[in-house]
């Protein structure tokens, strides 16, 4: 410390040099901010559309200064509430149930590879491996979940197909439980504990941080998914929320005439088709935009976790 | 090893295989069946009789693909919208994650950090929307506000082909530029500080030490990524063609790609021999693609390989 201090007066940074270091970090500031603003603009274009009056959208088309504030667009959806929310209930229900059992499922199944006295770990992890360098691709993985077991038009079929597993995810827990000390678990099994008691109350305890990481990238997965939708199910009341939007968007009367509420043809007509559209958007994208802040330091984990060891 | 002492073992760790059957069970159904059922590629598929009773139709499926001018469509659209894709992700990637990693203010830059990264969250429906607010014929941004500013004629975006190129690119590297510059920057906040502090002392400047010291040092991780990349350069995010694109027919000359071909033939035309041919074709370049991409990361450096 005191070196450094004493070598400041010797070697003075000229009051020029420190100039150009700020302007080199303003510089950075002004080119970041513009970029984040950049990023946004799609987003807050989609909202400002959504508070617009729709005649004025009409006269002016799509702009980021709301000519005419209105909040018709949300009061329509709010009178057709009960698909949305219905969608809604879909999706919660698919992400919640997806993201713990496949949880569960992979930790199980992680479990033994790491155990270094379990003879079969390496053909077990291999049976893992394999599976993420090769797939069979969509049309016999389709007529696997069509006829070998016909879950078409369940909520089954939202859960299981693709999502429920996820090889690298395997290996990532798997590379973490060997991070657990051994001793700790011979302890446990001299102290009289079965390997599912160890599993649940050492393992599992010890291993929150990949978890929740695991668990945020599943969690996502299953809030995103629109393609299981797609292709297993027609009954519109088990569209998940993605999906919904999806029909949404492609067409507008979409919403409407499966609406079970007092929406008439007359109400139909004066639709304001361009702003539902957008405050549909809005309304799907909100929980996610709102939980980021939370989730933030998980997904950045899981991203570089995800680079290193993948 | 005796029998007996297999089922020794297989006693002493019946609890752990238990743990693996859910897993197992699950693998099996949704990634090992589809694998052996690349078979319908060779068959004459009649529902009726099932996969194993349909009649084999030799090469016939692959005949039909390869005939027609779709493949080669297809084909070539994958390879050059992936190559793209990851040229461009990687640079700008990098060149965020130097830029981020120079600014003082650190919860300035964790907060620029979170908001490039906030797209990489959007499922491609969401996307879809925001594409469609710049892209809408009528009150879209870009024919409303966008090009009369620029003294440009209105384009009727969902049916102008030669324009996507350029929007999928775009929205691409929206979506996927936070991603890479989350994990470069890992990358370079991990690398030794000695080696600046020597350098600074030795006068080099900012570019300098961005060409000779960061570059070299992130170059390992920037060629696994890169290379897991080329591995799947066969495969396309499917709600990107799909989803952006609002699945539309007049476009497909620039938009289609191997798995919306594979999507399209199986689920609006049912023509499940033709799809399958595709889909096996995919699966093997890609798994061809993989082994060699692996086999050039073990040469170059062997903890990094994946096996």
């Amino acid at each position: 410390m005191q070196n450094l201090n004493a070598a400041k007066p010797l070697r003075p940074v000229p009051a020029k040099k420190r100039k150009k270091i700020s302007w080199f970090q303003a510089a950075l500031h002004v080119l970041f901010a513009l970029g984040s603003l950049l990023v946004l603009l799609p987003l807050l274009l989609v909202i400002l559309i959504s508070f617009t009056d729709e005649n004025s959208i009409y006269r002016n088309g799509y702009s980021l200064i709301p000519h005419k504030f209105s909040t018709a667009a949300y009061s329509f959806l709010w009178q057709d509430k009960a698909t949305i929310f219905h969608a809604y209930g879909i999706t919660i229900f698919v992400t919640v149930a997806g993201a713990i059992l496949g949880l569960l499922t992979m930790a199980l199944y992680a479990y033994p590879l790491a155990r270094r006295d379990f003879p079969w770990r390496t053909g077990f992890s291999f049976f893992v491996f394999i599976t993420i360098l090769f797939g069979g691709g969509l049309v016999p993985w389709y007529l696997v979940y069509t006829t070998v077991i016909n879950i078409k038009e369940s909520i089954l079929a939202l859960i299981l197909p693709g999502l429920l597993m996820n090889g690298f995810s395997i290996l990532i827990m798997r590379t973490f439980f060997q991070g657990i000390s051994p001793a700790l678990i011979e302890s446990a099994t001299i102290d009289g504990a079965g390997e599912f008691r160890i599993w649940w109350t050492i393992v599992m305890p010890l291993s929150l941080p990949v978890l929740a990481t695991i668990g945020l990238f599943s969690t996502l997965a299953y809030w995103n998914d629109w393609f299981n939708s797609m292709i297993f199910v027609s009954d519109s009341s088990l569209y998940s929320l993605q999906y919904v939007m999806q029909k949404t968007l492609m067409d507008i009367q979409f919403l409407a005439s499966h609406a079970n509420s007092n929406v008439t043809s007359s109400v139909l007509a004066t639709v304001p088709t361009e702003t539902v559209r957008m405050a549909m958007a809005i309304i799907g994208v909100g929980p996610i935009v709102l939980a980021y802040p939370f989730l933030q330091r998980y997904l950045v984990q899981g991203l570089t976790i995800g680079a290193v060891k993948g | 090893m005796s029998i007996s002492s297999f089922f020794k073992k297989l006693r002493k760790h019946k609890a752990l295989l238990l743990m693996l059957t859910p897993g197992v069970l699950y693998l099996l159904l949704n990634n090992y069946l589809p694998m052996f059922g690349i078979v319908i590629a060779f068959k004459n598929m009649n529902y009726s009789k099932g996969i194993w009773g349909s009649e084999w139709a030799g090469l016939k499926n692959f005949e039909f693909l390869f005939s027609t001018q779709d493949a080669y469509i297809i084909t070539r659209n994958t390879i050059l919208y992936n190559f793209s894709f990851i040229v461009i992700n990687l640079v700008l990637a990098v060149a965020l994650a130097v830029l981020l990693n120079e600014i003082r203010i650190r919860f300035l830059a964790r907060a620029y950090q979170s908001l490039i990264l906030l797209p990489y969250l959007f499922s491609a429906v969401i996307v879809s929307y925001l594409v469609y607010a710049f892209l809408s014929a009528d009150y879209g941004f870009m024919n409303k506000k966008i090009l009369p500013m620029l003294g440009l004629d209105t384009v009727n975006w969902y049916n102008e082909p030669k324009v996507w190129p350029y929007i999928l690119t775009i929205v691409n590297t929206w979506k996927g530029v936070g991603y890479g510059s989350v994990v470069y920057l890992a990358a370079i906040v991990g690398l030794d500080k000695d080696y600046y502090e020597a350098a600074y002392i030795d006068g080099a400047n900012r570019w300098k030490q961005f060409t000779r010291i960061t570059i070299p040092l992130i170059t390992p991780i920037i060629i696994i990524m890169t290379l897991l990349q080329v591995g799947r350069i066969f495969n396309s995010d499917f709600g990107l063609f799909y989803q952006v694109t609002m699945n539309s027919g007049t476009i497909l000359r620039t938009t289609n790609v191997i798995d919306t071909y594979v999507y399209r033939a199986l689920m609006k035309l049912g023509d499940i021999g033709m799809s399958s041919a595709a889909g096996l074709f995919q699966a093997v370049v890609g798994f061809v693609l993989v082994l060699t991409v692996n086999y050039i990361v073990r040469k170059i450096s062997k903890e990094n390989a994946l096996f």
